[in-house]
Parts: C-alpha cells; sequence; structure tokens
C-alpha cells in the first residue's frame, strides 16, 4: 500500500511514468520464456511479451516496460499467436500445374519464381514486373524488396499497402513540412487538454492509445472530442460528438481557420517567423481514369490572400453544407483558438482515405500552425498510423514507385547515395516513379505488367473495386506470386504460393506511429518450409545473378541488413537507434542522437537538428519555414443521387484486423465477430422495410455485395448513410467501391461512395 | 512497527549508485522508475528509532539530491 501510494504520487509528478519491475513483480512465471517484441497489429505499436514454453508461444501480454503500452493490450493483441495454429496453414510452396496446386519443395518453387522474373524481363522489359509489398513487412523485408527491385533489377516497379492507408498523410507531411512522420509522441497524451478526432474511431482502431486518452480524462479533466460522419463507441466515450456530412471535413477545417483568424487568435509571431502561405490547382479529377496524371503547381500567397479565400468559410456557410450547428463549428474554433489550451488533433483513415486527403492534411496542419499549437508537449497535430510498420518500412525504408530508403527516385543525389550504398551503378536506378498501387494493378489488368509478386498482403480483399482487380489478376497475361502464411482470395488466384514464416517466427523491425523503432528477436520455428519474406526476395534475387548485393547469411541476415539500412539516415534528422539499443530496450524514437530518443521534432528545446537559432525550425523545408496551404472545399468523386441514394462508408471493427487472414483464424475473435454487416440508421431501415438481422444488398455502379443488416447495434451512421467493415472476404465490400483517388498522394477514398440499399 | 514511503530525487547521473546503495540498507526497498530520474523507497522497521535512523542513514548519502515522505503507516506488533 505504501508503495503503491508513492507510485501513484509519483505519475500525478510525472505523466508517463513506468515502474516496471513493480508490474512485473508477484507474477507467477512458471516455466515460460518471455521474450518481448512489437504487436503484429496496428499502427499504435504496443510492446509484447511472448511466453515460450517447449517452443510454442503459449502466453501473450503486455511489455510493462513499454512506454506505448505500459502493459496493456487490446483483445487482438492478447490473441495474436493463436492463428498460428491455423489447420490451413501454408507450410508448403505451391506451385499451379494444370489448374491445381502441388505442393513443391520449396526451392523449387524460388527456382521458378526467379526464372519467370528473368525471362519476363528479358522478353518484355523490366517494368513488366512489379513487387507489391506491405505496411506490415519488416524493415529487413521492405529494404530488400526495394534493393532488389530498384538497384538490382532496375524498376520503380515497387508499391505497397500504405498507399492505401497513409499516402495522403504522407503528401500532407511533405508538402507542409517537408519531412515525413509526426512531430510528437505519445507522451503527448499526458498533457494535452483537449483530444479532437477527426474521422477516426479510436476506440476501436488504436484502443490502447484510447485507453490513454480515457485515463487522462478521467484523472485529469481531459476532453474528448469526436467529429466523424457516424456514431462509434468513441462517440460514446467522448464528451462531445459532432457528426458532419461526408467530405465536408474539408470546410470546417477551413471554418475553424476562419474563426481563429477571425477572433484574433493567430499567432502572428509565429506565423512571420515560422510559415509561408501558398496554394496549388484546383478541381484536380479524381483519378478514375486509367493513366490519369496529376502534378500540382504550387503558388506563393500572402496572409491577406489565405485569408480572402476564407471568408467563403464562414461558420454561417459551412453549417448548411457540413450539416452541423454554427455553434458547433464556432466552439471547435475556440477550442483551438485558445492559448492558455494544450489541443491534439488526431486523425487516420477518414482523412487520409479520402479524394482530397492530402489538402485535409494541410488543413488540420494550418490550424495548428495558425495557433502555434505544434511540436510542444500535448500540443500538436498527430497523424496516427494504421500498420504496425506503415512508418517503419513503407515510409522510413520506401516501399513505393518513386521513394528510395532516403529521398526519392527523382533526385539525383538521393539516386547516388542508393547507388554508393547498395554498390550498384547509379544510372541502374531509374529516375522516373512508374505506378502507384490502383495504377499498377490497372496494368495488371490492362496487361501491361506480366509479372507480380506479393508479399505480406491480401490486395483482393483491399483493394477498392476488387470487382475490376480480381478478373485483372485472373488473367494468363500476368503471373502472379503470392507470399502469405494463409490461404486468401489473393492465393487463390497465384501461379506459386509461397509459405511465409508469421511475426515471431523471425526477427524483424517494426516502426511505429511515434516514430518507435522496435526489434524482436525470432521466438518460435514456423513449420513446414516456411520462410521469411526477406529471405526469400534475397534467394530469388541471387538465383537472378544478383548475389553480390545480398551478400547476408541467413541466421543474421535481419542483423545485417539493418546496419546496412541505417546508413541511409546517419544524422541529426533521422539517425535511427543501434541494434543493441533495440534489443535492449521496448524501442527508441528517431531521430535518435547521442544515445537518446526525439521526442518533439521541429522546437530546439527538444530536437538536436534545430539550426536556425529560433524556437522553431522547420529544417523539412529549405528556408526552415512550414507551409499554410489554401486548400478548397470541392465535393466528393461520386455522390448519392436519385439512383443511388446513399453514402457508403467502409471500415474496421476492434475484433478485426484489415482483412480477417489472421484474426478470423483466431477462434475467439471469430466468434465474437463472425462475419461483416451493414449499419443503417433505423429511420432509413423503417421506410426501406428492413429489419436488424435480414439480408439486404448494397449496390453501386461497379457491384454488389450481400450482409446482414444491423440497426442500433456497434455504430450508427447518419441518415442517407450505411457503414461496412471490410475485414470479411465472403462479403466483399471492395466489389462495391469506387478507386477514385487523391491526385496528389493517389490514395483512394474507401470512405465515399454512392450506393442503393435493398432487401436481398 | 512503521512503514514509510518516499519519492527520492537522485543527483544528476547518479540514479544507479542512490539505486545501488540503498539495495544494500537493511529495511529498505527500492522501487525505480523506468523512464525518469526518480524512486520510489519503502522502509519498513521495528520502531519510531529506527525508523529515524534510517531516514537520517539515506539522506546522509551524496548521490541524493531530495527526499520526500508521501505516506506512513504504523502496524502494531502482536507480541
Amino acid at each position: 500500500m505504501a508503495a503503491a501510494a508513492a507510485m501513484t504520487a509519483a505519475a500525478t509528478m510525472f505523466p508517463g511514468i513506468i515502474f516496471a519491475s513493480e508490474q512485473e513483480a508477484g507474477i507467477p512465471n512458471g516455466n515460460l520464456d518471455w521474450k518481448k517484441g512489437p504487436c503484429r497489429f496496428c499502427g499504435v505499436g504496443c510492446g509484447i511479451l511472448v511466453g515460450i514454453e517447449n517452443g510454442k508461444a503459449v502466453a501473450v501480454k503486455g511489455d510493462p516496460n513499454s512506454s506505448v503500452n505500459k502493459g496493456l493490450l487490446c483483445v487482438k493483441g492478447y490473441h495474436q499467436t493463436m492463428c498460428i495454429q491455423s489447420k490451413d496453414r501454408l507450410t508448403h510452396a505451391l506451385v499451379k500445374k494444370n489448374g491445381t496446386y502441388v505442393e513443391t519443395p520449396i526451392n523449387e518453387a524460388l527456382d521458378l519464381v526467379a526464372s519467370k522474373m528473368k525471362s519476363t524481363i528479358e522478353k518484355h522489359g523490366k517494368d513488366s514486373v512489379a513487387m507489391y509489398t506491405s505496411g506490415q513487412s519488416t524493415i529487413p523485408e521492405g529494404y530488400v524488396a526495394s534493393k532488389f527491385m530498384k538497384g538490382a533489377i532496375g524498376t520503380n516497379n515497387l508499391e505497397c499497402n500504405a498507399r492505401l492507408c497513409m499516402a495522403s498523410a504522407v503528401a500532407g507531411f511533405l508538402t507542409t513540412f517537408g519531412a515525413d512522420e509526426p512531430m510528437g509522441c505519445y507522451e503527448d497524451f499526458d498533457h494535452a487538454d483537449y483530444f479532437i478526432t477527426w474521422g477516426n474511431n479510436m476506440a476501436e482502431m488504436h484502443p490502447v492509445l484510447f485507453s490513454r486518452m480515457l485515463e487522462q480524462k478521467n484523472n485529469r479533466g481531459a476532453k474528448i472530442i469526436d467529429f466523424a460522419t457516424r456514431t462509434t463507441r468513441s462517440s460514446a466515450a467522448a464528451n462531445k460528438s459532432i457528426l458532419f456530412e461526408p467530405q465536408t471535413d474539408l470546410a470546417v477545417g477551413n471554418a475553424i481557420c476562419y474563426e481563429i483568424v477571425k477572433n484574433g487568435w493567430v499567432n502572428k509571431l509565429f506565423i512571420e517567423k515560422h510559415c509561408n502561405f501558398s496554394k496549388g490547382l484546383t478541381n484536380m479529377g479524381y483519378g478514375m481514369e486509367d493513366k490519369y496524371k496529376f502534378k500540382d503547381k504550387p503558388e506563393k500567397i500572402d496572409f491577406d490572400q489565405y485569408k480572402a479565400f476564407l471568408e467563403d468559410y464562414t461558420p454561417e456557410k459551412v453549417s448548411k453544407l457540413a450539416k452541423i450547428s454554427v455553434k458547433d463549428i464556432k466552439y471547435l474554433a475556440s477550442i483551438y483558438g485558445d492559448p492558455n489550451k494544450k489541443v491534439m488533433s488526431l486523425w487516420c483513415m477518414g482523412v487520409n482515405q479520402h479524394t482530397r486527403g492530402t489538402w485535409m492534411n494541410n488543413i488540420i496542419y494550418n490550424i495548428h500552425l495558425l495557433t502555434a499549437k505544434i511540436s510542444q508537449p500535448g500540443n500538436g497535430p498527430f497523424s496516427l498510423t494504421g500498420q504496425p510498420s506503415a512508418c517503419g518500412t513503407a515510409r522510413e525504408v520506401g516501399t513505393f514507385t518513386h521513394k528510395l530508403p532516403k529521398g526519392v527516385v527523382m533526385n539525383p543525389k538521393h539516386r547516388e547515395l542508393a547507388a554508393k550504398i547498395w554498390k550498384v551503378p547509379v544510372e541502374r536506378i531509374p529516375a522516373k516513379p512508374t505506378y502507384h498501387t490502383t495504377e499498377m494493378f490497372r496494368a495488371v489488368d490492362r496487361g501491361d505488367i506480366k509479372f507480380i509478386w506479393t508479399q505480406v498482403v491480401n490486395p483482393l480483399v483491399s483493394l477498392p473495386r476488387t470487382s475490376r482487380f480480381r478478373p485483372g489478376m485472373e488473367k494468363d497475361s500476368c503471373f502472379v506470386v503470392v507470399s502469405d502464411v494463409f490461404p486468401t482470395p489473393t492465393t487463390d488466384v497465384a501461379d506459386v504460393i509461397l509459405p511465409a514464416s508469421w511475426h515471431i517466427e523471425k526477427s524483424g523491425l517494426y516502426g511505429n506511429s511515434e516514430r518507435r523503432t522496435q526489434h524482436w528477436d525470432k521466438m518460435v520455428e514456423g513449420p513446414g518450409e516456411t520462410t521469411p519474406d526477406a529471405w526469400m526476395t534475397i534467394q530469388v534475387a541471387k538465383r537472378m545473378g544478383y548475389g553480390d548485393l545480398f551478400p547476408y547469411s541467413e541466421e543474421n541476415h535481419v542483423e545485417e541488413i539493418y546496419n546496412e539500412y541505417r546508413q541511409f539516415h546517419d544524422g541529426k534528422k533521422h539517425g535511427m537507434a543501434p541494434l543493441e539499443v533495440l534489443k535492449k530496450e521496448s524501442g527508441a524514437i528517431w531521430p535518435y542522437v547521442d544515445g537518446k530518443s526525439t521526442q518533439w521534432r521541429f522546437n530546439a528545446e527538444y530536437d538536436p537538428a534545430c539550426s536556425n537559432g529560433e524556437v522553431f525550425h522547420f529544417y523539412g523545408k529549405p528556408d526552415g519555414k512550414a507551409v499554410i496551404w489554401q486548400r478548397p472545399y470541392e465535393p466528393a468523386a461520386e455522390s448519392p443521387d436519385d439512383e443511388y441514394p446513399f453514402w457508403l462508408n467502409t471500415g474496421r471493427v476492434i475484433e478485426h484486423w484489415h482483412t480477417g487472414s489472421m484474426t478470423r483464424r483466431i477462434p475467439v475473435l471469430h466468434k465474437a465477430m463472425p462475419n461483416a454487416y451493414v449499419e443503417l440508421h433505423p429511420k432509413d431501415a423503417t421506410v426501406l422495410g428492413i429489419r436488424n438481422g435480414e439480408k439486404v444488398k448494397v449496390t453501386s455502379r461497379r457491384g454488389s455485395s450481400i450482409l446482414p443488416a444491423s440497426i442500433n447495434e456497434r455504430g450508427l451512421p447518419t441518415q442517407g448513410q450505411v457503414f461496412v467493415p471490410f475485414f470479411d472476404e465472403n462479403m466483399l465490400i471492395n466489389d462495391v467501391t469506387l478507386d477514385a483517388f487523391c491526385p496528389i498522394s493517389k490514395e483512394p477514398d474507401y470512405k465515399k461512395c454512392a450506393v442503393k440499399i435493398e432487401k436481398a | 512497527m512503521p512503514i514509510k514511503s518516499y519519492l527520492a530525487y537522485p543527483q544528476a547521473g547518479k540514479k544507479k549508485e542512490l539505486i545501488e546503495t540503498l539495495t544494500l540498507f537493511k529495511d529498505c526497498e527500492v522501487i525505480p522508475a523506468e523512464n525518469k530520474e526518480i524512486l520510489v523507497i519503502v522502509t519498513e522497521t521495528q520502531d519510531a528509532n529506527q525508523e529515524d535512523k534510517i531516514k537520517d542513514k539515506i539522506e546522509a548519502l551524496d548521490s541524493l539530491k531530495l527526499l520526500t515522505l508521501v505516506s506512513g503507516f504504523n502496524i502494531p506488533q502482536n507480541d
């Protein structure tokens, strides 16, 4: 009791303090060997401890040493290792012969993959082959894929599913700050007075972080404001829920800026010293045509021009469009405008999966820049990441068509650096990006891509408009190689299926939302001939004659690859912690400088990379200044009309991760949420004569899906809107969605298209 | 039997030294924070006299910057 009293006293004075040894003491360990690592699932990056007994993973608990989750996990996290017991686990390579999958020794399968890739390149050129990886690939997996495609073969046909989740966030960071990833860290939760969530359901999508918000709400009176298009569990736990019409977040964000300017809440000194103003092109289109191209043309403006632009976004004008009250708009603005209140803005897919997602990210940054609420503990915008390593792998390693581990293919200096570290001729690395994800799968459908290898991803459930891309992948014109742990609709169309190791069956590194890199050692052996994806890539590369570029040992390849990769980020702006530190600690936040993690970037008090002698230095931009972007409201690519009168919104549920290939094989999670459903507003349901549980057909111009109705259960959409979670491959809602995307980021909009609803 | 808990702030850079020294003290349990420069100390002694002695001993340490009392309990001894 005495110890507890002292620890409680310490916690009130030092938010985020951890007394891990005390949490661990008294817990019976039995014969379990507890090994640390990050969770397999979301971008929170909780620290886990896996209990190993006789070579098997028998228990999972939260790591009390991790400052991310302090020993807490969510329902998926606690059960994650159970999926590897699944009876239909892929344990051996399968090669399609005469329409049947034949079990094949892995070396033979890899021989076939290599020879097919080589012959396709010889016959059709380097850009006829492609790789599609993942924000769930480990850092070494992403790195060798990048080196293989760009440094060895010499094609930029490398993309990943983070294009579908975080590309708008990246484009927002780069256009506003010139540098990717949040400037704050999770300790912000311990200091903020207000948490304003923009179109995201953190209670289900980032549950452990939401628990931290609730703790602050309960202990410190911090307030949670839920700004969303539907009522969710997050709304129920919030202090206030404000619902807006889909797409109008653009207008509401501008209205908040209007109020900040009008009421004199602008921090003028901060703006003068640290910000420029710009505008870009408008009426950009939505990318729905094949080979659509767009390049923005930034133009400098000044504060007066920006102020004049905001006159179209008075609360009174926006209120009608967004269907929210003037009072609520002014209330939101007043929170940001109060200089004595620390505010965190938090967002994820509602803002990113948006045909103007880059603009929406810019607008949230505008609010924080106008008020100078940025890069300080508890005070700043926080773009949450969805996947466990969309930051660490996809964005930092750069598994996108235009990216390199440092910088972009278009920049000669960045190509030179890559060529130097990879030991390849610089002219081998192509300077021109090829296909972003949607366009890559359109290219498969057109027959322009004749070989594709997917790893750690299930595109035939997760892509938008799967009704087009599934037949495209089934065509004979494309040889499809799929590495996965389980059979999925994507392995169903594969010519070769490679059996991948699952998470704890290999060593690896992930990077989470708060720039924390975490390492884990292999904990258990995988079954059969399962092999880590990085090693399979290396084996194919060797067979294609690139062995000298991949001189890594099988036993230590993760360590060797990480040490090579670290060279790209050397320096105060992005230094990565050495492996010895990551093995010992529950991760480290980059930039890791002189043995210390950098928690808040761009603020000279915390960030050793600041060098302009000022309090703030947005060193991602050449002049050290962030950009406030003038971005207007533009309507969605497809809005409800007489024929298709409902908005369709898609998303997730807490029980299932993404396409469900893992979590639906965990009995307790499958039982808790056995199938998808369509949420309807009760008044809409009454008009349509639909009762809870009845089969409903959801149809768009692209396809249809039949699902049971959910009325007044988990979530409540507004009238004229329906919501469907996408985890269920048997109720494929992405057959219905639209492949429109943000022209700048190329990220598709899964939250808005038009559908009709009828009883099935 | 007096039981007291304290928050102990080490001198800059001396957290490890303070932990190591306190660990050797009889009647004294040390619970260091993992991520802040602060320790919880719990003392359990026979009587008030012993309690004063251990507090003086702790306060005399060079590696200690500040000791603050958080809670105190006196559990009657059943002889």
